[in-house]
Parts: C-alpha cells; sequence; structure tokens
C-alpha cells in the first residue's frame, strides 16, 4: 500500500495547514473511479474552527458527494493538519474514519519540528490503522 | 410510499453492498426503523440512546434532518434520503 501525490497537492495542503493556524485545515483529493489517482484537490472548510478538531461542514459534505457521483469521482485523500501534535491519527480520527477506501494524509505543523512539516498517509480500517509510504511526483 | 434511501460505503455490509436501497416510513424515525428490519444492525450505526449520531449526517433531499426536526421530520413521496457519516476527527 502506498500514496502517489503530486507535489503541488502536498504544498497546497501545506500552505493551507499554515493559512488556517492555529486552527486544524482539511480537504479531499478527488480521482476518477477505480484509478486510486488524486487529481483534483477540493480544500473544505473545518466547521468546527478548531485546534484540535475539524469536520467538513455537513452541507459541503454532501454537496461533496453529489458531485463525485456526479463526476464519476471518488475521494481518494481525506487531509487535515495537527497543529500541536505528530501527523498520527487521533482517537477520534480513527472512530469517526468513515471512507474504507481513502488515505488519509495528516500533516503536522508542530512547532518542534518547525520549520519542518510532517505529511503521512494512513489507511484506517475498521478501527485499524497502517501507515502507507508516500510518494511524491514532481 | 417507497423511498429511496442512499446509503454509504461504511453501512454497505448491512445491504449487501447496495448503493441505494428503498424504504418506507412517513417520518426519519418510521424510516429508520423500516430499514432496520431489512438490514439488521443498521438502525444502531445510525442511532445512539434513541437518538441521531453525532457524526452521522442524514439528509432530505438537500437538507439536514438537523434542521427538520431530527428523528422527527416528515418524509413524503418521492423525496431521497442521502446517509453520510460525518467527515471529522482531532
Amino acid at each position: 500500500m502506498s500514496l502517489t501525490i503530486s507535489r503541488a497537492f502536498v504544498d497546497a495542503i501545506i500552505a493551507q495547514s499554515r493559512a488556517e493556524y492555529p486552527d486544524e485545515c482539511c480537504g479531499a483529493i478527488l480521482g476518477p473511479v477505480g484509478s486510486g489517482t488524486p487529481t483534483r484537490l477540493l480544500p473544505m472548510i473545518n466547521a468546527a474552527h478548531s485546534p484540535t478538531f475539524y469536520e467538513f461542514d455537513p452541507k459541503d459534505l454532501l454537496a461533496l458527494y453529489r458531485e463525485v457521483d456526479d463526476n464519476d469521482e471518488e475521494i481518494v485523500v481525506i487531509y487535515h493538519s495537527h497543529t500541536e501534535t505528530e501527523a498520527y491519527p487521533s482517537r477520534t480520527d480513527i472512530a469517526y474514519a468513515g471512507e474504507p477506501g481513502a488515505h488519509y494524509v495528516l500533516v503536522s505543523s508542530r512547532k518542534e519540528i518547525a520549520p519542518a512539516i510532517e505529511f503521512r498517509s494512513y489507511r484506517i480500517i475498521d478501527g485499524v490503522v497502517t501507515e502507507e509510504e508516500v510518494s511524491i511526483t514532481e | 410510499m417507497s423511498i429511496e434511501v442512499r446509503i454509504p460505503t461504511i453501512l454497505r455490509p448491512f445491504t449487501k453492498d447496495q448503493k441505494a436501497v428503498v424504504a418506507t416510513g412517513s417520518t426519519l424515525t418510521a424510516l429508520i426503523t423500516d430499514l432496520d428490519q431489512q438490514y439488521p444492525g443498521i438502525g444502531d450505526r445510525l442511532l445512539e440512546n434513541g437518538a441521531l449520531r453525532r457524526f452521522i449526517n442524514i439528509y432530505i433531499n438537500d437538507e439536514d434532518v438537523r434542521f427538520l426536526g431530527s428523528l422527527e421530520a416528515p418524509i413524503k413521496d418521492g423525496d431521497s434520503v442521502t446517509i453520510l457519516p460525518a467527515v471529522a476527527g482531532g
């Protein structure tokens, strides 16, 4: 298992996490159904506006799924940022992970590692977290 | 009265992998009761202590049921219901 993702998307997610700091940022990357390839980045509003929690706005969530269906796409990546802790799924991340087919990407901008940013990817299936390799394409 | 209910990936093990199923009920409570009779166990994934689970979103047409009376939300013929787990975490 691994995630292949373009440098442009990695940079965009990191930029979003900085722009929304100290709140967590979140979003999704869509791709053609069955491809497993992330091709379209959709930053989402963190309806929780919180440094310790994120939630896609319920109205935006419905619009997102409608769009995915209409365009024969799938949600390839669901990402969010951690601002004070490492880029590893928290207990709530695991409890609410509802897309067994998605790569869950976490970025961390915690100050202990500044100016570096952690960018890691996981599968979260039935409460089990499996980290996977990330290959970044230029 | 038959209502189309769209089922998210995570609940499809209950519906034999069907993306959409048909159920009946004139309120959301009645609809969930019918769904659970057809697909035993799915009700527990939607409700907790008799209320809608916090991180499950249910929509009637385009509206979040939390703005329509939650479990008391009325449903009429031709409505479509969509269930989506929240995308959320800490």
